[in-house]
């Protein structure tokens, strides 16, 4: 069997190795990099409990192989986090309760952060648009819809704060 | 689950790819998106020995009207599509088959080609290619070749492409500005395959059909053009009586099978109020567009 050399950035971290074709993204990720926050939960391209950022496009990373993504940058769920602050997804799951087991979470996270970049203030049905790809079988998905609505404000409330800031400083 | 062993290249041409086919014969597949291709290789339902990936052969993926047709690069992904103002606009029909394949994360990856390639009865594409009378055209070593949809699509995951062909794009005839498309899709939850779908493409002429496309989702071996359905709308107003006589007509050529979707008489039922629906969807976006 040939292996291929590939180079992939996960959270800005740059992960080098040789990979057999058939090793799948979501096991170089968990097994490889060691970053096992991301969760291989149906194994089927239908939970989404394995999606990760792949040069900012979300991917069900049990169905991509290693090998397409060489040369990509990653984000998983641990990349949110950045210098000890939560990132406001991880803020909003935490106060409205976005999950009971947390299986779904790193998916659901992820798919919250790549909606709200694109829509900043989604209505209900959008965020359950965007989240139709994944699966929670504890909350009901109630509250994880209400916890990416509540990123959603934070992260238009601290933009708002820092525009008359910025203006400030440089005035 | 972890897939059985093959080797993989990514060719950064067309005619390399092409190469490495010739190379490999039956063995090799082409790999598009893979979000049908991968899941088979996990189960084991496929074991190829060789992928031939196409994400970096130039110029698959994109899309432009040209020569009387939409042509879209068989790598075009189903969110590509879905988020085009264009296609939205001309092509609604298109739009509804991408909207409801799989899930918003593998709609990212999978592509047009590749659900079309795959040749699941299953897929959406098939049958709203069948609609609009598509063609497809397919590149091997003697060249490129123009194949109409009814011919590309032989069998349950069959298509009439040789080993060592690559589909590259699809075309799809331009509407006239009294054209109107939709599928529409049963399915028992987001990400499923349709119990049943139905997709329709009218052309008016006057208030009069001038040409009716219909195809048939998940209701037999492939995805099946109701022929006689299409027949009998040509010449008349698309009234309700006659959309039902249509609707009629298609739901007899179907050919569901019993299955954890649902029972077969079931599925025939279901035929026959999808097409109707869909052919009054599309009918009415045609009368708006000749409203325009």
């Amino acid at each position: 069997m040939t292996t291929h050399k590939v180079k992939v950035t996960i959270n800005g971290q740059v992960h080098e190795a040789k990979v057999e074709p058939r090793l799948l993204l979501v096991h170089f990720i968990r097994e490889v990099a060691n970053l096992t926050g991301t969760h291989i939960g149906c194994d089927t391209t239908s939970c989404g409990a394995c999606t990760v950022l792949v040069n900012g496009t979300l991917m069900k990373s049990c169905t991509v192989l290693t090998v397409q993504a060489d040369g990509a940058n990653i984000q998983t769920v641990e990349g949110l986090e950045q210098n000890g602050q939560l990132h406001p997804i991880q803020e909003g799951f935490m106060q409205e309760h976005g999950l009971q087991c947390g299986f779904c979470t790193p998916g659901m996270m992820l798919v919250g952060k790549a909606l709200l970049e694109d829509n900043p203030d989604p209505t209900e049905a959008e965020v359950r648009k965007a989240i139709s790809g994944n699966l929670c079988r504890c909350t009901g998905y109630v509250n994880i819809v209400k916890a990416i609505q509540y990123a959603g404000k934070k992260m238009q409330e601290s933009a708002e704060v820092k525009t008359p800031a910025a203006v400030h400083a440089e005035g | 689950m972890i897939p059985p062993p093959f080797e993989y290249a990514a060719p950064r041409s067309l005619s390399e790819a092409i190469s490495l086919l010739q190379e490999h014969g039956s063995e090799a597949k082409v790999l598009a998106g893979g979000q049908s291709l991968i899941p088979l290789l996990k189960l084991r339902l496929a074991s190829p020995t060789f992928l031939v990936d196409l994400r970096k052969v130039p110029g698959l993926s994109t899309f432009k009207e040209s020569d009387g047709h939409l042509v879209v690069g068989s790598m075009v992904r189903e969110a590509t599509i879905e988020h085009s103002p264009l296609i939205r606009r001309r092509y609604r029909g298109l739009v509804e088959a991408s909207e409801v394949v799989a899930d918003p994360i593998v709609r990212n990856l999978a592509t047009l080609g590749g659900n079309l390639a795959h040749a699941d009865p299953a897929n959406d594409h098939p049958s709203m290619m069948l609609a609009f009378r598509a063609h497809v055209m397919a590149v091997g070593p003697k060249g490129t070749r123009r194949i109409p949809i009814d011919e590309f699509l032989v069998d349950t995951f069959e298509t009439s492409l040789a080993p060592e062909e690559i589909l590259t794009e699809i075309h799809i005839p331009q509407p006239t500005s009294q054209t109107g498309s939709a599928y529409i899709k049963l399915e028992r939850k987001v990400g499923d395959y349709a119990i049943a779908a139905v997709a329709a493409v009218v052309t008016l002429d006057g208030g009069i059909c001038k040409q009716a496309g219909l195809g048939l989702t998940n209701v037999g071996p492939k995805s099946i053009r109701p022929t006689k359905a299409e027949q009998f709308l040509v010449g008349k107003h698309l009234d309700d009586e006659t959309i039902r006589e249509a609707a009629r007509l298609a739901a007899a050529a179907a050919e569901p099978t019993s299955d954890l979707r649902g029972p077969a008489d079931y599925k025939r039922g279901v035929v026959r109020t999808l097409t109707a629906r869909a052919l009054h969807q599309a009918a009415q976006r045609a009368q708006k567009g000749a409203s325009h």
